[in-house]
């Protein structure tokens, strides 16, 4: 499978990362050499087969409903770029 | 000082007990080793002063005749494991500064057995590559030097690469470092030592920045078996905030290295020899293969049919979860920042700016076989070949009881010398990647030297939870194989 | 038949499907150990977990599966045993993790029912597409600051099942007799609260229009609707403007609105018109969650009586009509405060007492049920007043807006004031007879055909026996004398 330009750019805001124009271009070539290396799992007969779902043979673990977390705002906060008044913030969201 | 550093973590323990050396002694040592060895850049960040206060509680605990199983070790974290109130980068200028308040359970583990940090060793960034040259904060070099050409940098291998070199060049006793598709055990043959990636499930994932979270692994980097099994031993265990981290007890794996492997069935399975390995590897493999023999291990050929579409299977399933497992890189609570003046412009700025190339395109990999329409062509086949490929050993190991392989298909390349193909790179992993997606116990252990005088691994495979069987093998393979190269400039 | 909408081409039938999102009753949140509480400061209940710390990694709560398991046999779902998690992918402030985890294609529970009692006496049955559980997002505030959001994380992971129905529904009144029911049902399990003014109860409603017989049109979805009230005009907002553009000759497109409560308008949210692809894929952190046939049949053994089968047992029982057993069961303590009046009681005059005065004192004052002006005993005893003859219905409201004011017993009020009604037929024979002799000349006016001068009578006996005649005895009383 060839991907092009177009297709990098959709993949690139989809995944929120601004890619400069001919880096995409760039980009289109890498990710063709990759999805034509990838492809050959096209041969493999799957029929029957079930998705792997996790190599861990296990059930869910599950935990007591008690409140055991929380509650440390400063640690919460500590790292980031720009909090005000107990708050995260980014650029004001219009809906 | 080469004395100190040239121990073992066994004999140093030994020593330590016996009180012959202080930890203060000892982490000392090793300081200085860090700081000599800089040319390295293995260290993404140095914790001397750290060290040293740990040093002194390993002291002091070991006159009180409490010392943990680790107490007074100097080691290496890799940057991927959270250090509370220590940076902890991924190698990556999207964490560049990013001090987390909490520890990882692996470091916390580590710290808990007494062990002594040293630094955060470098990466590949986000753990994706097999060379180590993706870090931001610029490539590690190997402390191996081809006997051709000792101007060249090589590679340490990736993406635990600072670990590796850090080991491999007697700046930290041990590392940890973390395995998805080969990342402890190719930079464990390329440098030389011995790098043990345990069974998926083994050692708690929390707090270790997250990959591919069905691959990723911590385990143990050092210079020998039963050192990996001593450190395996403190880091490894039941982890209930993990989900997937098993309910199992965990066995005493030093113990289970009794030299004796008489009786077991080795497989050698026939795909991992395809036309166009090299002789040197080949040979290599062959040599250990009459080790085992001679110690009593029946070889036995067995045939893992879909070990050819591994490395495509992973380069689907792994890039799919990393690029989920990286969308909260994203400027908002924590890590670098570049403004917009929206929110989606922030956050395609800010990640633009602080994800490298290789991080870039396997979060578009993975984003694109993940899209509607792709979802079934890619994703699910790739777990269907998931299943197909552990289906394959576990029929083998009805059979066998360990399996042995090269770990890597050449010796450490230079550092300038890659092309532009993304895969090439990729193909680094070819013996390491099936075992990891099928999350069996899997360890390098270095057995020869290539014509350039570099270190070539093999590889033994166990069953799920088996590490035993694994270190007991791997033990008795090291014993033969008398490897005892170190890199240049290193004295024994 | 059915509800139509009038447009230029004809009528137009209106589908409606429901997605609720209910905040599931819990100390702590889904997959965190950080507390579930309302209106704490901001990140001070958040985990590293929840604030989606490099590393962090999920756990499930066992109390929020059991709820999940527990709204299924309530919504006469199927539960499945095996479910999976799935990440949704998307980014978004509220999102910290840039996914959700939820549930995909192997949610915990799948097809059910809901039975709704419309007014007019008929029932509908509302199919249940799923419920699953998935993760609530954090909160933002745009209003704080001129240039930035505020993110305030403390709901973010805090377990939400999603309630998808069938698009059986056809017509607002329908959609709201649904929502109206599910918070019943739900509030009878004690999983969610149901409160829709502080958002633990949120409605996404799916509207498509189409002419009788046809295929089902593009739908659009509409969300913010919090409140019932809302949702009837959102509903039908939406219809009529999807109405107005097929008979513009222009299409529908299928996109996700926003209800706008002062214009009473539904929009197009401009985040999401770029088409998301949520690439969803199981979640790697956390294997697929197997449910024991023991541990349902233990909720199953703990369910309470639900709405219907209390309903069927009051008409039963109590001899209640389906309309007035619908009313007293929609409410759990409402249903149990009635049972307390009507125990060896009749049960049609309880219900009367309790629909009518009772709930008129509640909504006046501005009370829930769980504060009743009046106990349950009391108001039984002042049935019993009733019955025994002790009080006419008309003292007996007079008694009652005592009770209400003072808190007092029926029987302590009747004996301070005297309120006893006259049942003695010589006394009110006296009355009478004291009210024709004082009032000769309406008597002439009545015996020459003005009947109207009875009430007047009446009212007269009344006053003089200060309300307490029994007005039965007056009557016959009355009549006899008037000849």
């Amino acid at each position: 499978m060839s991907l092009d330009k177009d297709t990098v750019k959709k993949l690139a805001t989809l995944a929120r990362l601004d890619l400069p124009e001919a880096e995409l271009t760039h980009l289109a070539g890498e990710l063709s050499t990759i999805m034509q290396f990838v492809e050959q799992l096209g041969e493999v007969n799957t029929d029957g087969v079930a998705p792997m779902a996790s190599v861990a043979h296990m059930n869910l673990p599950r935990r007591k409903d008690e409140v055991t977390d929380g509650g440390y705002p400063e640690r919460v906060l500590a790292n980031a770029p720009d909090a005000m008044d107990g708050f995260y913030t980014v650029p004001k969201v219009v809906e | 000082m080469s004395e100190l550093t040239n121990l073992t973590i066994a004999d140093a323990r030994a020593k330590l007990a016996k009180g012959e050396i202080s930890a203060v002694e000892l982490t000392e040592a090793h300081i200085q080793a860090m700081e000599a060895a800089r040319g390295l850049n293995a260290f993404v960040t140095e914790t001397p002063d750290l060290a040293l206060e740990r040093a002194r509680e390993a002291d002091a605990a070991q006159k009180k005749g409490e010392a943990g199983i680790l107490s007074g070790i100097p080691l290496g974290i890799k940057d991927l494991f959270a250090t509370e109130g220590v940076r902890t980068t991924a190698s990556s200028k999207i964490l560049e500064n990013f001090v987390p308040p909490y520890e990882s359970t692996i470091s916390a583990n580590l710290k808990k057995a007494g062990a002594v940090m040293l630094g955060k060793t470098s990466l590949d960034e986000f753990a994706m590559g097999s060379s180590n040259m993706t870090s931001a904060f610029g490539p590690v070099i190997s402390p191996w030097k081809r006997k051709s050409n000792s101007n060249a940098q090589l590679v340490p291998g990736g993406s635990s690469g600072g670990s590796a070199s850090a080991v491999s060049a007697r700046i930290a006793m041990g590392a940890t470092g973390t395995d998805t598709g080969g990342s402890i055990r190719q930079p464990a043959s390329f440098c030389g030592i011995v790098g043990f990636k345990p069974t998926y499930g083994r050692c708690s994932r929390w707090g270790t920045i997250a990959f591919a979270s069905s691959l990723d692994q911590a385990g143990p980097m050092t210079r020998t078996v039963k050192d990996a099994a001593l450190m395996l031993q403190a880091m490894a265990g039941h982890d209930p905030k993990d989900s997937t981290s098993a309910n199992i007890a965990l066995p005493d794996f030093a113990a289970a290295m009794t030299g004796d492997i008489r009786g077991l069935k080795i497989g050698i399975p026939k795909e991992y020899r395809p036309d166009g390995l090299s002789a040197e590897i080949s040979k290599l493999w062959d040599d250990g293969i009459e080790m085992l023999k001679a110690a009593g291990a029946t070889p036995v050929e067995i045939s893992l049919p879909h070990t050819k579409y591994a490395l495509a299977t992973y380069y689907i399933v792994a890039p799919a979860e990393c690029s989920s497992n990286l969308a909260r890189y994203d400027g908002v609570r924590y890590g670098m920042r570049v403004e917009g003046k929206t929110l989606d412009e922030l956050y395609a700025k800010t990640r633009a700016a602080g994800f490298g190339q290789e991080v870039r395109r396997r979060i578009l990999i993975g984003t694109y076989v993940l899209s509607a329409g792709y979802y079934d062509a890619y994703y699910t086949k790739a777990q269907k070949v998931r299943a197909l490929i552990a289906e394959d050993f576990r029929k083998a190991f009805e059979t066998v009881d360990a399996i042995l392989t090269p770990t890597a298909p050449s010796a450490a390349f230079g550092l300038g010398e890659t092309n532009d193909d993304p895969v090439a790179m990729w193909l680094n992993d070819v013996f390491t990647v099936p075992a990891s997606l099928a999350g069996l116990p899997g360890i390098s252990v270095p057995t020869g030297l290539s014509s350039e005088g570099l270190p070539l691994g093999l590889q033994l495979l166990g069953r799920p939870f088996d590490e035993e069987t694994v270190l007991k093998v791997a033990g008795v393979l090291e014993s033969a194989a008398g490897f005892k190269a170190t890199p240049n400039g290193v004295e024994i | 038949m059915g509800y139509v909408i009038q447009g230029e081409t004809g009528d137009w039938e209106l589908v409606i499907g429901l997605e609720v999102h209910a905040q599931v009753t819990s100390k702590s949140k889904l997959f965190s150990g950080a507390a579930t509480s309302f209106g704490a400061e901001p990140n001070t209940e958040v985990s590293l977990v929840d604030a989606a710390m490099p590393g962090m990694l999920p756990v499930i709560n066992e109390y929020c599966v059991e709820q999940a398991i527990r709204t299924g046999l309530g919504l006469k779902a199927q539960i499945n045993k095996t479910s999976v998690f799935a990440r949704k992918n998307y980014f978004y402030a509220d999102l910290p993790q840039g996914y959700q985890i939820s549930q995909y294609d192997q949610p915990i529970v799948g097809e059910g029912t809901i039975i709704l009692d419309m007014k007019d006496g008929s029932t509908r049955t509302i199919g249940i597409e799923r419920l699953h559980l998935e993760q609530d997002a954090g909160k933002s505030l745009h209003d704080q600051h001129p240039s930035k959001s505020f993110i305030d994380l403390n709901r973010a992971g805090t377990a939400l099942m999603e309630i998808v129905s069938k698009p059986d529904m056809r017509s607002p009144e329908e959609a709201a007799a649904y929502v109206t029911k599910l918070r019943s049902i739900l509030r009878y399990l004690g999983t969610c609260d149901g409160n829709m003014a502080e958002g633990s109860m949120r409605c996404d409603i799916n509207v498509s229009v189409r002419k009788a017989g046809e295929p089902y049109r593009t739908r659009t979805e509409t969300k913010n609707v919090n409140s019932i009230r809302f949702m009837f005009q959102a509903i039908e907002y939406e219809a009529r403007r999807q109405i107005d553009l097929y008979e513009e000759g222009g299409e529908v497109v299928q996109e996700t609105r926003l209800f706008d409560a002062n214009k009473g308008e539904t929009r197009s949210m401009r985040s999401k018109e770029n088409a998301h692809d949520y690439r969803y894929f199981p979640d790697p952190d956390l294997l697929p969650l197997v449910l024991s046939d023991e541990e349902i049949a233990k909720v199953k053994a703990s369910l309470p009586e639900l709405p219907d089968e209390k309903k069927e047992r009051f008409m039963r029982d109590y001899q209640l009509s389906n309309y007035d057993a619908g009313v007293l069961v929609a409410d759990q303590e409402s249903a149990h405060f009635f049972e307390t009046v009507a125990k060896g009681r009749d049960p049609k005059l309880a219900a009367n007492w309790v629909m009518g005065d009772f709930f008129g004192a509640l909504n006046r004052l501005g009370k829930e049920i769980t504060d009743p002006p009046v106990t349950a005993a009391n108001l039984g005893a002042l049935v019993d007043l009733i019955a025994d003859n002790t009080l006419s219905g008309r003292l007996a409201k007079e008694v009652f807006e005592l009770m209400v004011e003072t808190g007092k017993a029926p029987g302590d009020i009747v004996e301070e004031r005297g309120l006893r009604q006259v049942t003695d037929t010589g006394a009110i024979d006296k009355a009478i007879a004291d009210v024709l002799a004082a009032n000769p000349d309406k008597v002439a006016e009545y015996k020459s055909g003005k009947d109207k001068l009875f009430g007047f009578f009446v009212g007269q006996v009344m006053k003089a026996t200060a309300g307490k005649a029994n007005p039965a005895l007056v009557n016959d009383s009355l009549k006899k004398q008037l000849g």
